[in-house]
């Protein structure tokens, strides 16, 4: 037994903090640990800074750009980033698509995408559930039906994350109705430049704009554009989920939120007391605290396995579960530690002199209100429990 | 990072569970569990004659193990075994008895049984509350949940005197011990003194019990993993074979995704216990103890009530194996402070 990284993995890490102190601007993480919504240029320019190092496609092998990280790099990184701060990698094109094409993909839709979406020129989004096709994803009913050189597609897409921001989208789309569900779908890539596309934006229950739904109607799209075979696209749909729940535990994150909130819990006041001495909301910030502290061991402990698999295994649903139950709590009690300084709407309503809470917190309510998605998105934690039935208990 | 077992205690978990499940299987043990002394002798002999006590006690010591890794395989087999043997007061004696210099060979040979006394009525699971006095070499007062008390040779007896909590020694005969079986098997006494005559082992043991307090609680949150494993693979194996409806009861959703959360609390038990184990010696030994003994009674009990729920009728038997593993990991949480008692010192450590 052995908790500590290996003096390499030490001096990786110190590599990659003196990489985010030297080159994250401060007003950048600023915006960041506050909350507010980056813009475009802000994640483009991050994505950029990234990239000029090598660092940016964090799962992709040497040989298609990929700095060639193992597991336990691959964690330090998003770890020392999530302290420092930094704008979360937009996942779309580089931790989802990439890995998909290097699999999947011919030689010659490598060569044209994998470039771009490192270089910044490409921004994908996903095209995944459907209004009638959430959890339940095999059921879309998006339909791709093929006509001489092209697919032609109707339907519609919905939770499409920064679609407004993107110049291109994979869709799974239904190419045929035999057999079971899954055996019917293909992986196709979609400009949203072409005729037929509409993209309208969904408000968020804090007000914010992030997803979309997309509306296609008699879309043309080449058949080259079709990755993989016709009709084995649920195969790259699990392939990709796999991929999306790298990192899934979020452990980075919920250290820094924790931290956050003990601050906040020493520095807010009830009748005339720290919070942080209520035992009731200190109970509960030591529950928090050990159900992290006990996470952290078992990420690792996944990962240390992961480094000898080329994939995470189905423990990984362990983790998203976990995970997002951990963060949501602390997001629920650093929501519950201001107190009536929560409801400013929008936070910016209160400011100066008169602002209620200090500004890393001002966002705190709406904040445990967007990350109540982080137990719904990427297999909601019912459908984790699902996997784990499957795989681990074998019932 | 490696969270693999060394060699040498990845053997020695294996010595222990094969052992444990040869001498101590489901129908002996729960026979001789409860019925005076509530453990089986030959089994202490046993299990110190293949190591599992030697793991226990340093190098420099007499033993070959000691640290927080070697605590957590041993007692993580006792749990996977529902071992009932005295194992917890042999490791509490062994730390207190090492830092105080003495000899362990009749401890660690199985020639001679330790047990602890500390707790009192009135200060079940910290020092603060002890009122068993010592004065002039003897003490007076009534010491409490001496686990393995009802058979031990010698008790190590935590006292205050005027100026701090003394650690002193006596034979069995030389107090009042009366012994009792406990609910889920296993023995432990009451012990009155009465100006009993006794050895002073150290005049100021404040520190040195409270290092022993950790050891014990860490090793009772590995136990609890391992009774932890034990019952999840009788529930799995209940849900996979026990029909109703004309199905398995393994394959309704109600069931399924209760038994997958459980899954989901073990692995944190254990990440915890390991956290633990690697903090022995360190600064922060107590508050990470704590930690893994708040999260390992809230766990158990859940796994326990739940496990029962599930197999139904059936686990309300004493026959039924899962009836003294849910007994266990219920009432691990009563022994060295409870899962409240642990989360108060995670909470003073916070401001």
């Amino acid at each position: 037994m052995d908790l500590n990284y290996t003096p390499a993995e030490l001096a990786f890490q110190e590599e990659v903090r003196g990489f985010l102190a030297e080159n994250l601007d401060p007003g950048l993480a600023r915006k960041v640990r506050e909350g507010h919504g980056l813009t475009k240029e802000d994640m483009e320019g991050w994505h950029a800074t990234l990239n000029a190092r090598g660092w940016l496609a964090a799962t992709w092998p040497r040989e298609f750009g990929g700095p060639g990280w193992s597991a336990v790099e691959r964690h330090i990184f998003e770890e020392e980033a999530a302290r420092a701060n930094a704008p979360r990698v937009v996942p779309f094109g580089l931790a989802m698509l990439g890995p998909v094409l290097q699999k999947f993909g011919t030689p010659a839709q490598q060569a044209e995408y994998l470039p771009r979406i490192l270089d910044g020129r490409d921004w994908w989004c996903q095209g995944y559930s459907e209004p009638g096709a959430g959890s339940d994803l095999a059921s879309l009913r998006t339909r791709a039906v093929r006509d001489g050189e092209d697919y032609v597609i109707n339907g519609q897409k919905t939770w499409t994350t920064l679609g407004q921001f993107a110049n291109r989208i994979f869709c799974l789309v239904r190419t045929s109705t035999e057999g079971k569900p899954q055996e019917g779908i293909s992986f196709i890539l979609v400009d949203l430049d072409t005729p037929g596309i509409e993209m309208r934006p969904i408000r968020l229950i804090e007000g914010g704009h992030e997803v979309n739904e997309v509306f296609f109607t008699d879309v043309r799209v080449p058949a080259s554009r079709l990755v993989g075979k016709e009709n084995m696209g649920w195969t790259i749909a699990k392939f990709l989920l796999t991929h999306e729940r790298t990192n899934i535990a979020g452990v980075g994150f919920s250290i820094q939120a924790l931290e956050e909130l003990k601050a906040l819990a020493r520095q807010v006041k009830r009748q005339g007391r720290p919070l942080i001495e209520n035992p009731l909301f200190a109970a509960d910030l030591a529950r928090a605290e050990v159900e992290l502290e006990a996470l952290r061991i078992t990420n690792l402990r996944m990962l240390a396995r992961a480094q000898e698999q080329s994939a995470p295994g189905p423990e990984s649903s362990i983790l998203k579960i976990k995970g997002t139950v951990v963060r949501q709590a602390l997001n629920d009690l650093a929501r519950r530690a201001l107190g009536p300084a929560a409801a400013p709407f929008p936070a910016e309503a209160l400011a100066g002199n008169a602002a209620l809470a200090p500004p890393e917190h001002a966002r705190n309510a709406a904040r445990y209100f967007n990350n109540r998605k982080l137990s719904i998105f990427g297999g909601s934690n019912e459908i984790q429990r699902n996997i784990l039935t499957k795989t681990l208990l074998e019932l | 990072m490696d969270f693999n077992l060394t060699e040498e205690r990845r053997m020695l978990a294996d010595t222990l569970g094969r052992y444990l499940a040869e001498t101590c299987p489901p129908e002996k043990r729960a026979k001789l569990a409860y019925e005076a002394p509530f453990h089986d002798p030959a089994a202490w002999v046993g299990l110190a004659e293949i190591g599992a006590l030697l793991a226990l006690v340093p190098e420099t010591a007499g033993g070959f193990g000691g640290a927080g890794f070697d605590i957590a395989v041993v007692f993580e087999e006792l749990g996977r075994g529902l071992c009932p043997e005295p194992v917890l007061g042999t490791l509490m004696a062994s730390r207190l008895l090492v830092a105080a210099g003495e000899d362990v060979a009749a401890l660690l040979d199985g020639s001679l049984r330790y047990a602890v006394a500390m707790s009192e009525p009135d200060a079940p699971w910290a020092l603060d509350g002890i009122a068993t006095r010592a004065k002039g070499g003897r003490l007076t007062g009534r010491k409490s949940a001496v686990y393995g008390g009802n058979d031990a040779d010698r008790f190590l007896v935590a006292a205050r005197s005027d100026e701090a909590i003394a650690l002193y020694e006596i034979g069995a005969d030389a107090a009042r011990v009366t012994g009792y079986g406990m609910i889920d098997g296993g023995g432990a006494a009451e012990l009155f003194l009465e100006d009993t005559p006794a050895r002073l082992v150290l005049s100021d043991a404040g520190a040195v019990l409270a290092d022993a307090l950790d050891a014990g609680a860490l090793a009772l949150a590995a136990e609890a993993v391992g009774l932890m494993d034990a019952t999840m693979a009788l529930l799995t194996d209940y849900l996979r074979t026990r029909k109703q409806f004309g199905r398995t009861i393994g394959s309704f959703q109600a069931l399924q995704h209760r038994a997958v959360d459980l899954v989901g609390e073990i692995e944190q038990a254990r990440s915890i216990v390991i956290l633990a184990a690697s903090r022995m010696g360190e600064a922060d030994q107590s508050r990470t103890v704590s930690m893994a003994k708040y999260l390992c009674g809230k766990v158990a009990r859940q796994v326990a009530e739940e496990a029962i729920q599930m197999h139904g009728g059936i686990a309300m038997t004493w026959e039924a194996a899962v009836s003294h593993y849910a007994k266990r990991l219920v009432m691990l949480d009563h022994q060295l402070g409870d899962a409240d008692f642990h989360l108060e010192r995670v909470m003073a450590g916070l401001a």
